[in-house]
């Protein structure tokens, strides 16, 4: 296949995507940590502090960008470790089921709360 | 005119051992055995989320759980993963403004990560056990 790999905009978007997510990421640990606070943890205020709106909300884009993040991550070691297509096309789409599946049950696990 | 033919015939030798990289090609790697450890890790990530938050006797088996040192050990593990990750990130993030791009700076900054991630893992590793 003779494709170009240098034109614009090829990879420029996950390249932008995989910072983005990662500074959610970064800014959810730091708040999800003072939001945690000190003193010991009981099943209530774990419970607690998942229930509220806003902790929820935020933990969703936590995991959507943990979902996007995995997916770049990921893709990238297939394509520079896996020379055979098929194989490669194969984990691929395994790769994005289970990260879609993830998210779903982390969804589920919230909202049931 | 040097001649490119025989210039192109000579043998490469790269030797990309990890005991030979230098303090930056091993953060480098690091960041993406750490990823794919993570990766691995969400799973089970999501399934201590589910026990813990089900219910109040859920909470107590998560408690168990975690408990077990075969457990202990396999969440410091990824508790590294994720530090290491998150250091080598952060890093990756200030290269991509160009802070720390010469070569001096880049492989202080490779060391702290090393320096930063394990201290933490070991400080809170020490905390959870």
């Amino acid at each position: 296949m003779n494709r170009v790999i240098v034109g614009a905009h090829y990879g420029l978007k996950d390249w932008l995507a995989q910072r983005i997510t990662a500074v959610v990421m970064l800014a959810y640990t730091i708040v999800f940590l003072l939001a945690l606070g000190r003193g010991p943890v009981t099943h209530a205020s774990w419970k607690a502090l998942f229930a509220q709106e806003w902790m929820r909300l935020a933990t969703f884009l936590f995991v959507a960008s943990v979902l996007i993040h995995a997916w770049i991550g990921v893709r990238n070691i297939w394509m520079d470790y896996i020379k055979h297509t098929g194989l490669r096309l194969v984990l691929e789409v395994a790769t994005v089921l289970w990260l879609v599946g993830c998210a779903g049950w982390a969804m589920q696990i919230l909202w049931r709360i | 005119m040097p001649d490119l033919a025989a210039k192109k015939k000579r043998p490469l030798w790269y030797n990309l051992s990890p005991l030979n990289l230098p303090a930056p090609g091993l953060v480098s790697i690091f960041h993406r055995v750490s990823g794919a450890l993570l990766f691995l890790g969400l799973i089970w990530f999501l399934f201590l989320l589910d026990m813990s938050l089900a219910s109040e006797a859920g909470f107590a088996r998560f408690r168990a759980y975690v408990g077990n040192p075969l457990v202990k050990l396999s969440m410091l593990v990824l508790l590294w993963a994720f530090l290491h990750h998150l250091c080598a990130g952060v890093r990756h993030l200030f290269l991509d403004i160009e802070v720390g791009v010469e070569l001096k700076a880049a492989r202080r900054s490779a060391i702290a990560v090393f320096a930063v991630s394990l201290a933490l893992t070991a400080l809170i590793g020490a905390r959870l056990w």
